[in-house]
Formats: C-alpha cells, structure tokens, sequence
C-alpha cells in the first residue's frame, strides 16, 4: 500500500458512503427478514416426502380431461386476455394522451391522468379480479374487466412516453396548415407511435395471458377454475394435466409475440 | 422493388390513402370483440346491473375500517420479511442460472437445460407456484418465499442471460490470453460488464416480489393476502378498503426507494 502519494478512486468519499449506507441497509432488511419469519421446521422435515407424493399423484397425467375440461376453458382463458387487452387499448389512450405533457399543456391535468396510471398498476390483478366479482359477480366479466384495469397502467405510461417521444415536426406542419385536433391526432401523432402502439398491445397481450390463468381462484373464469376445482378435490393428474396445458399456451403466445413484434418493429 | 423502397410505400399509404388491409384489421377486431363478448356471456344488461351494485359496494368501503391496525401491521411486516427473503435467495440462485443460460459463453448441451427452467420459472404465475409450495411445505410464509424464489430465477435469469449475450467479447478473450481460470474469466471479464443492468433487474424484481408477496396469502402461503381474502369472504368490505390502502402506499414507498437505490448505483 502506497499511502504517501494521492491515488486514484472510481468513487467520491460520498458517493462511497451512500453505497455503504445502501448495503448496510439491505443486510440489515435480510437479517431482520430472516429472524422475523415464522418458518415452521416440522413442516419441512416431511416435505421431501410431499412433494415425491405430489409428483407420484400427479403421474400419469390426466389427458382424457384435455377435451372433456380444459380446452373449453383454456379459450375462456384466452378470450378474457384478449378482449381484457382490447378493452385497455380504449381505456389507456384517452388517459395517455392526457398524460403525455407536449400534448396536453397542463400540468395539474398530467398529473392527475398519472396518478391514475400509478394506481391502476399498484392493484395487483387477483385484487382487481376481487373487486371486479363482488361488483359483476363470478364469471369471465369480471376477470375481463380485471385484466382490462389492471393493464391500463402499464399501457397507458409506455403510449404516453411513446407519445411525448413523437416528432414536433408533422405536427406543427399540420397546425400550421389549419388541420383540426382530430386530423393532428390522426396524421401527425398515430403514423410515428402506430408501431410502438401495437408493440405495447401485443407485450401487455402475453403478460394478460399469464396473468389470466390464475383469475378463476377468486371466481373470475378461465381456467384457474378448473384448476382451482381439480386442487380441492385433490385430483392432482387432473391438475397436472391444466398445468402443462398452461405452460404450453404461455410458450406458444411469447413465441407468437416475438414474431409479430419483430415483423412490427 | 428494392428493399429501402418498401417502408416508404408503407409509410405513404399510411398517411395517404386509406388502407384497406388496415380496415379490414379493425373490422375483424370489431367482429372478434362481438364474438369473444357473446362467448363469455358479457352483456350490456349485466355490466349496468354491476354498475348498480358497484356503487352499493363503494358505498360499503367507504369510510375505510383502520380499527385492527395491529392485525395489519403485522401481516404487512410479514410480506414485507417474504418479498426480502425470496429476492435474495432469487438473485442468489438466478446468477449462476443467468450465466449458464448464456449463449456466448457456455455450450449448448448446458444453455438447454437452463434455458427451460428458466422457461418454466417464468411461465407460472407465482399464485399456482405458491399453491404446489403450500402443499409441499404446509401452510405459512415459507412456501410464499419458495413462490417468489422460483418468480425471481425466471424473470433475473432471463434478463441477466440477455444482459451477457450482449456483452463485448473482447475482454474476455483479453483475459482469456493472460491464462485466466474460468472463474476468473466470469469475474473480471462478464461480470463488471453486466452490474449496474443486473441491479437494475434485482431492484425490479423486489418490487415485484413485493406486490406479489401481498397476494401469495390467497393460497394460505403467508403475507396479508390471506387477511385481504378473510375479509372478502365475510363481506368486511371496509376493512378490505383499509388492507388495500396499506397495500397500495407500501407499494408506492417501495418504488420510491428503489428508485433512488438504482439511481445512486448507476
């Protein structure tokens, strides 16, 4: 160690000291964590023994139950992702351009159309689902209104960034030539975010799938009903065949995005 | 028709003249949204019914019920110990999946395997993971932990394997030359390149793991789910309007500082 001479540090003595700050408080957030939870070890003595169990009920998986059950609603499932999704579009654009501040001029406006879009995605789907069933009742209106509000956030703070990312030039060029708001929306700002539109659409499309499959545990449709039905009755063959039905939707839906989105963008 | 000629004939119609595959596009949205809407028995009668107990439930929220703060409190605290237990064991166990996953640095006999449990972690909903977890390990917050590890190796391995195909080669061969063990090669070649996105991906995932670790109670593993869904099911509809404002400012004081976490490690 040379201490004489001056050396050279990546880091400022404070930013050093924030760093130090942040570590010591995420160790001590993990030591806390871990002293505080209630972990029961008696539980986790046996639980080779269950899962072996589990596994040894779930095999041979129940095929037969694919057509009888699970397709029908497996396209529950997919319908309410889909019109979930569709149902956003419509929502998250009026929202999105009342947030987008080179659109809308006014701050108090921006932030209230923000503050929408932050408590639209703090609601967690299963919540929304919750809500949405006390107020409609079981079934897949609910879960599709579910999807729809829980996606607005999302969707409506990508559009409004893609919107204030737009070009200033076609658009004054069409003010300037007297265009009414409409055609400014239409021919000025849709052509340059259409592709980014589609793209937030098709991504917030596969999350919704995901995210629809576990609605029906509170009552709202699709095929986390079927599953949730096939785990009370303990007909865990049957709940293996749902789950690998899911797994496979889900792939197939991330490889169909990725190639639309490619052929978008 | 040369290949730059393409996006400009698009772009032109676009702006231009109607498109009539665009309309057609829209026609079969319009027409998939009658069908789909049918299908899953959605009717204008029944949305205005909801409308009309819809106003009777807020009505029922309203004032919000804080009166078992302690109850709340304490479940809040637990969902909080499960989203920091589950995220370091996440990143913990997503850094040797992330790099094993990598394309560039590992050969394709070892990406395969990672590359699926990768897959499988991320296709799940952790709600159906927690489920399996609870009948594997009982009841309680361990098998929410266990939820959201598995949550966490999906989405940081995806990413963190994304982040190192990206990476540039160049100093890894240079490390490579000096004769460098393989382990060092990770450690002074792929790592200091991928840090600040790989904090960048942990902090997300916290956040994640946080709204997540509230909901994992509603299969009984753990955390204030299965108080938020008690509630429901007896009707305490003001207590659930209290549980979801808690949720909802625990979410947005979390974000607020992760936020500035990442900030002071860029």
């Amino acid at each position: 160690m040379i201490s004489s001479q001056a050396q050279w540090q990546r880091f400022t003595p404070r930013q050093r000291l924030v760093r130090f700050t942040w570590y010591l408080g995420m160790v001590a957030a993990l030591v806390l964590s871990l002293r505080q939870i209630e972990i029961i070890p008696e539980f986790l003595y046996d639980a080779p023994e269950q899962v072996a169990d589990l596994f040894s009920r779930m095999w041979p998986i129940a095929w037969y139950y694919y057509p009888t059950t699970v397709h029908a609603a497996m396209m529950e499932t997919l319908h309410i992702a889909t019109l979930g999704t569709i149902i956003t579009l419509f929502l998250a654009v009026p929202i999105g351009f009342l947030a987008a501040h080179n659109i809308t001029r006014s701050t108090t406006v921006n932030y209230l159309a923000k503050l929408v879009l932050v408590s639209s995605r703090s609601v967690n789907s299963l919540v929304w689902a919750l809500l949405f069933v006390a107020v409609f009742g079981p079934g897949a209106l609910a879960g599709t209104m579910a999807i729809a509000f829980r996606s607005i956030g999302f969707v409506g703070k990508l559009l409004a960034e893609a919107l204030e990312d737009a070009q200033p030039g076609p658009i004054e060029a069409l003010q300037a030539a007297g265009a009414p708001w409409v055609s400014v929306v239409t021919k000025g700002y849709w052509p340059q975010i259409k592709p980014a539109f589609w793209s937030i659409a098709l991504f917030r499309w596969d999350i919704n799938v995901r995210e629809s499959a576990v609605l029906g545990l509170v009552g709202a449709g699709g095929i986390g009903t079927a599953l949730e039905s096939s785990m009370s009755l303990f007909d865990w063959d049957r709940a293996a065949m749902i789950l690998v039905a899911i797994f496979a939707v889900v792939m197939i839906a991330e490889v169909a995005v990725t190639y639309l989105r490619k052929r978008i963008i | 028709m040369t290949p730059d000629a393409a996006p400009n004939r698009g772009r032109l119609v676009a702006i231009g003249r109607p498109s009539w595959t665009g309309r057609a596009l829209w026609a079969g949205l319009a027409l998939y949204v009658v069908y789909a809407a049918s299908l899953l028995d959605i009717t204008w009668q029944r949305f205005f019914a909801g409308l009309g107990h819809g106003t009777v439930f807020i009505g029922r929220m309203l004032p919000p019920d804080f009166t078992r703060w302690e109850l709340l409190v304490s479940d809040l605290a637990e969902s909080l110990e499960i989203a920091i237990v589950a995220t370091f064991f996440g990143i913990v166990l997503s850094l040797p999946v992330g790099l094993l996953a990598a394309r560039n640095l590992m050969p394709l006999w070892v990406t395969w395997p990672a590359r699926l449990i990768i897959a499988v972690c991320r296709s799940f909903h952790p709600v159906i993971v927690a489920i399996l977890f609870v009948k594997a390990v009982g009841f309680g917050a361990l098998a929410g932990i266990l939820a959201l590890i598995i949550a966490s190796i999906g989405f940081i391995g995806k990413l963190f394997a994304e982040a190192i195909e990206e990476i540039s080669l160049k100093q890894v061969e240079a490390i490579r030359a000096s004769g460098a063990p393989f382990a060092n090669i990770i450690t002074y070649g792929v790592l200091p390149q991928v840090l600040t996105r790989f904090i960048g991906f942990c902090t997300y995932q916290l956040d994640s793991n946080l709204r997540n670790s509230t909901m994992v109670g509603l299969v009984g593993a753990g955390g204030i789910g299965g108080t938020l869904f008690a509630a429901f099911q007896r009707f305490d509809y003001d207590f659930v309007c209290a549980i979801l404002l808690a949720i909802i400012a625990v979410i947005m004081i979390a974000e607020v500082i992760t936020t500035r976490l990442r900030a002071s490690f860029q």
